[in-house]
């Protein structure tokens, strides 16, 4: 606000009105608005929040929003307890499945579109372009089908069946090809070839300093993306020992809403939801900078 | 002599830069090589097969018989897989402008400097994003519930009599809010993204031109929104249509509302892995990636041909 009206640029007659307009009238309205939607958008979470610290049997018997008696840790016991400790399983699953796929789809698609923003070759736009038009491909589209090749190969049911298709990120290769073009300037590679620097070497050591920040929204990204799937993985596994927590919160749910809350208690599928989303949350408040410009770059040149 | 060194030299010269242009190409091919390979095995190569299985039926005893296009001519008379895309047409149209209209509500307020705790509210609204869809369904299949759902106790503590979220009347609608809540955020952030990047100058000459809030809003900031908005619409589309983790979720507390057909993807995946009819669940993905594939050129072009 200050830096607008503060601009000299401005005629003192528009400055005189921007004072005189109470910041009480102009802000009030839209941030009451505002905070309207704030609550629909955070209220499902502070429900979620509060319901992981209730017995089952509070859940049913008391609101929503206030507090039962504190059944927090007990509820954590028994989340990883259930099953024989399943649920530390299928989060290691997650994680091995999201930092592997996030660090391969990031390095190759940083690789790739420093590829595209920086070299000139017979077929480079036509490849591009073919990238660029798979965005369209639905990514559930392919899962049955991605399933039936890895099926025929027999490598459906493994770690290497969730992570490989998890790699391709034609987003990823696009945005870091915007990115790549303003981030790395060419005198700079230019000067580094003259001083005899192979490609390789100016990429390890110069450029891929400079893309730094793609790299980190690009893997960012993924990492939700990976950590969210749901559909890919319930194609492929049919073992529990390789589920990652989504699919296992699923298969929770699903037994304790069919059995009314008596056999699984809902307030193991709660709290293990809670859980699952508490390293997303922190991965994006910490990440902040990254997601914003991320997005920034994509929509711009997208 | 010496004119005879300079010719060599040239000659030497031009040479290298040919070897080094040469030697560009391979590195430039190498750095996509890697990704494009990849690409090639899991993305081309998949829908490929499917496209191949497609073209088969198998049969009780023995191996896969050829039958053509009979698979497709199958599926265009199917009718749970039609209605199934007549119901994500219906959501699209409905969820899609209720969602971007509120993204683009919120990042112009945002952008208009007419907000106290700015920063706090966006990070509040993007939240869900990182929210599994999965994790975002059952919870809200709580608070939908009659069990101990949230919506139901406030309708009792305001004596209001809620409707049944749940219910088959209302089940789409109550999806459409799983995946607004879940993704309005995140178009947010795009919409809001795109407005960082316009010159301030262009807002100060318009608010010496008299401009008012709104009409600063309307006139300049929309169309300026147009190819972000564009994106936005797209991704939304591809979205819609594959919907599947909501509904399968919400299946557990609404088995009576969502078929096994409700959705395309639900009623491919029912196809794949119940009634083991793989082949037809290849050429329905195929034809359900074709149709998404052909309506997003559409929005493309029909959007490109409105902005020249």
């Amino acid at each position: 606000m200050s830096d607008r009206t503060g601009a000299p640029a401005v005629p003192a007659r528009a400055v005189s009105r921007w004072v005189k307009r109470s910041w009480l009238r102009t802000h009030s309205v839209p941030t009451l608005f505002m905070l309207a939607f704030l609550g629909y958008f955070l209220l499902p979470l502070v429900w979620l929040l509060i319901a992981a610290t209730k017995s089952n049997d509070d859940l049913f018997s008391t609101f929503g929003l206030s507090f039962g008696a504190f059944h927090f840790f007990q509820n954590v016991r028994d989340v990883l307890a259930r099953d024989h400790g399943d649920y530390l399983l299928w989060m290691r699953n997650t994680v091995l499945y999201s930092v592997t796929s996030a660090g391969g789809a990031a390095l190759l698609a940083t690789a790739a579109g420093f590829g595209f923003a920086k070299f000139r070759f017979r077929g480079k736009e036509a490849a591009f372009w073919l990238i660029l038009g798979s965005v369209m491909v639905p990514q559930t589209s392919l899962a049955i089908p991605t399933y039936l090749m890895f099926a025929s190969l027999g490598l459906a049911n493994t770690p290497l069946s969730i992570i490989a298709p998890s790699l391709i990120s034609p987003v990823g290769i696009c945005l870091m090809r915007v990115y790549a073009e303003d981030a790395v300037p060419d005198s700079l590679i230019e000067a580094a070839r003259i001083d005899g620097a192979g490609e390789f070497r100016i990429y390890r050591q110069i450029a891929f300093r400079l893309l730094v920040p793609g790299f980190i929204t690009v893997l960012l990204f993924t990492f939700v993306q990976t950590w969210n799937n749901y559909f890919l993985p319930l194609v492929m596994l049919s073992e529990p020992k390789w589920y990652p927590v989504t699919i296992g919160l699923a298969q929770w749910n699903g037994a304790a809403t069919s059995g009314g809350g008596s056999e699984l208690l809902f307030s193991i599928v709660i709290t293990g939801a809670l859980i699952a989303i508490v390293p997303l949350i922190a991965a994006f408040l910490a990440l902040q900078r990254y997601w914003q410009t991320g997005l920034a770059t994509g929509s711009v040149k997208g | 002599m010496s004119t005879g060194s300079t010719a060599i030299g040239g000659a030497r010269r031009r040479d290298s830069q040919r070897r080094q242009r040469r030697h560009q190409t391979l590195a430039g091919v190498l750095f996509i090589l890697p990704a494009l390979a990849l690409f090639v095995l899991l993305l081309v190569g998949p829908l490929l097969y499917a496209l191949y299985l497609s073209f088969f039926s198998q049969r009780l005893i023995g191996d896969n018989l050829f039958v053509g296009l009979d698979n497709y001519l199958y599926a265009l008379q199917d009718a749970e897989f039609g209605q199934g895309l007549l119901r994500m047409l219906l959501f699209l149209v409905v969820q899609v402008p209720i969602m971007l209209g509120l993204a683009l509500v919120f990042a112009l307020l945002l952008d208009s400097g007419r907000l106290w705790l700015a920063r706090l509210i966006r990070l509040g609204v993007f939240i869900p994003y990182a929210v599994p869809s999965v994790v975002a369904a059952l919870m809200w299949g709580f608070l939908y519930g009659k069990d101990f759902g949230l919506l139901g106790q406030l309708g009792r503590t305001f004596g209001i009599a809620m409707p049944r979220f749940l219910g088959s009347e209302l089940i789409l609608a109550s999806i459409g809010n799983v995946v607004t809540w879940t993704y309005a955020g995140y178009n947010m952030v795009i919409l809001y993204s795109a407005l960082q990047t316009v010159p301030s100058e262009l807002y100060e000459a318009a608010g010496i031109d008299g401009a008012g809030p709104i009409r600063l809003a309307l006139s300049i900031k929309l169309p300026l929104l147009r190819p972000a908005l564009l994106l936005c619409t797209i991704f939304s589309v591809i979205g819609s249509f594959q919907l599947f983790n909501e509904p399968s979720i919400l299946r557990a507390a609404a088995p009576d509302a969502i078929s096994s057909s409700y959705t395309p993807n639900l009623y491919i995946y029912r196809l794949a892995f119940q009634d083991q009819r793989l082949n037809y669940a290849a050429a329905l993905s195929f034809l359900l990636g074709l149709v998404v594939f052909v309506l997003s050129y559409v929005v493309t072009g029909a959007a490109r041909r409105r902005l020249t």
